[in-house]
């Protein structure tokens, strides 16, 4: 069991201290044009020790040390109080609210064109094509655009970043449940006519359940892009809240290590809504007898 | 008035004939006709709309005026697609794809760094990775270099996890075959397991397409110099100039598609013995 355990997580851990040693070394690299540079103009010598440990502690290094990046998200997480403008926990919360808004009207969308879609030849045929179409168009271009537009019709706020985590995710969503509502064989759909079973009958209690396991795969990628989208459409308004704020007011100001912790904070978000997801999903397929 | 009964007149119209067209035998004429039909009707409801109720330039403009507005201003879109497109996207793509792909032959040999890798790899490709823009534009420069940084950054992870999973596609038999044929490791690479990696390779390189647009798109949003795509839309929105915004979205689509099109004509090419080519 525990020989087992090691296996797998083992070279997951090899592979995540090798991160860790990269990042500390490239820290010391890109950081040591700057540490000569301070010691060159304040007239001293450094000794390789003294950069190396200039390079660790600067207020605006090319790239952080990961013991500042956690100082910081430390200092605006737990330090700093909920509501203050200051704390990570407040911009995390504010892209968090339209990335959730976003996901659900995505999914929404995505789980009823999909029906539109198995049950109507026409949709299948127009629509389908467009759906694919739409997601070669680097849709993030528009995103300023759209917030925008529905700013200047006096919609503002949490909807239009929503609008754009809606677009960003609804597509997982259609292509995977069309496939899920999809996978009942011949066999299984002439089993419910013969037990003459309606219509909606067969939707509920054949092609939906078995859509399911396709349905939390896509979530899990819908959920990652509504994330992207949410951040993305913070951007263009102005830098006010979130985390793309965050990002946004960090580049102005060459703030790094500002931009570094809400990238973390980004991908620790993206890690536990994904984690979410996949335990709903374990829990409910467990319930629903599709795991083997 | 007379426009938006135009509009419904159109819509009726359209919407009829795909009715009847997706009623027909399903052959590759009602194939390409019905999403044809649907599009155009699209554009032409969208026109009678705008037209129709008056709607301002500055909140929508009619595909009649982007497309006048696409024809005056072929220059500046030429220049930012240079720019954007070729410079930006396409060397990001190809260095990119390339390293993920040579580092996936290297991860390859050893399963320690296979087991590894692939459930980090994962991960990092769930993750906002276009929130490393800022910083590498500040590491690289506002000119196209940093455009190109950041496009190897996100198509790097869904390349490499979908060429790893597509070398351990073939099963042991076949492994076992090429042994009893006397093939070594760089044979039985060459001939068997990179032509079985293929559909994964494919794979990836598909996904990457969109999002070398993407990556270099939204870089430009940080700080670019003046001309590229990312420039001029978002210099354009806060000009109002919302048809030129639009005329740069043909672009950015037309460019998209042309570009995942490319990849999927040559994925045909390359994997026609595929199950899922075939059909």
């Amino acid at each position: 069991m525990m020989g087992k355990f090691w296996y797998k997580i083992g070279p997951i851990i090899v592979v995540v201290i090798a991160i860790f040693v990269l990042w500390y070394a490239a820290a010391v690299g890109l950081n040591t044009a700057w540490a000569k540079d301070k010691a060159k103009r304040a007239g001293v010598e450094l000794t390789t020790s003294e950069i190396i440990k200039d390079t660790m502690s600067q207020k605006k290094p090319k790239l952080p040390a990961p013991h500042q990046v956690g100082a910081e998200i430390w200092k605006t997480t737990v330090e700093k109080k909920v509501t203050s403008k200051r704390s990570l926990i407040y911009h995390s919360s504010v892209t968090l609210s339209s990335t959730l808004l976003g996901f659900v009207m995505g999914t929404s969308l995505g789980i009823a064109l999909a029906v539109g879609i198995v049950y109507n030849r026409t949709m299948d045929m127009s629509v389908m094509p467009w759906v694919i179409a739409s997601q070669t168009i680097p849709i993030l271009a528009i995103a300023p655009m759209i917030i925008v537009v529905l700013n200047a019709v006096g919609i503002s706020g949490l909807l239009p970043k929503a609008v754009i985590s809606m677009y960003l995710s609804f597509f997982p969503v259609v292509v995977g449940m069309v496939k899920g509502l999809r996978s009942p064989d011949h066999m299984q759909l002439d089993q419910m006519k013969t037990w003459s079973a309606s219509g909606s009958q067969q939707f509920w209690k054949l092609r939906l359940p078995s859509s399911m396991p396709y349905l939390f795969t896509s979530l899990k990628i819908a959920m990652a892009a509504a994330l992207v989208g949410a951040i993305i459409g913070e951007l263009p308004t102005g830098a006010v809240a979130g985390l793309g704020a965050r990002l946004l007011a960090g580049s102005y100001y060459g703030q790094t290590i500002q931009i570094w912790s809400a990238l973390i904070m980004a991908a620790a978000l993206a890690a536990s809504l994904v984690g979410i997801i996949g335990m709903i999903q374990a829990v409910v397929l467990k319930r629903m007898g599709m795991v083997q | 008035m007379s426009w938006i009964i135009a509009g419904l007149a159109i819509w009726l119209l359209g919407w009829g004939a795909n009715v009847y067209l997706s009623g027909l035998p399903r052959t590759r004429t009602t194939g390409l006709l019905v999403p044809i039909i649907f599009g155009v009707t699209l554009i032409l409801i969208w026109e009678c709309v705008v037209r129709g109720f008056d709607i301002s330039p500055v909140l929508l403009p009619a595909p009649s005026k982007i497309a006048i507005r696409f024809a005056n201003s072929t220059d500046i879109l030429w220049v930012d697609f240079v720019q954007t497109v070729l410079k930006g996207a396409l060397s990001g793509y190809i260095v990119g794809c390339g390293s993920a792909f040579a580092m996936a032959i290297c991860v390859d040999r050893f399963p320690f760094l296979q087991r590894g890798l692939l459930p980090v790899g994962n991960f990092v490709a769930a993750l906002p990775i276009i929130g490393m823009a800022p910083i590498l534009v500040m590491w690289f420069g506002f000119d196209w270099q940093s455009k190109a940084a950041v496009v190897v950054v996100m198509v790097f992870f869904p390349m490499l996890v979908n060429t790893v999973q597509g070398l351990q596609a073939t099963d042991s038999m076949q492994r076992d075959l090429m042994r009893t044929y006397a093939a070594g490791y760089w044979k039985t690479l060459f001939k068997l397991r990179l032509p079985a990696a293929m559909p994964f390779i494919f794979n990836g390189l598909k996904i990457g397409t969109t999002l070398a647009l993407i990556g270099a798109i939204v870089a430009e949003f940080f700080g670019s110099p003046i001309r590229g795509m990312g420039f001029r839309i978002s210099t354009s929105v806060g000009q109002l100039a919302l048809d030129l915004v639009w005329a740069e979205i043909v672009v950015a689509a037309v460019v998209g598609s042309a570009f995942y099109g490319g990849v999927a004509l040559l994925e045909k090419a390359v994997t026609f013995w595929h199950p899922s080519q075939r059909g």
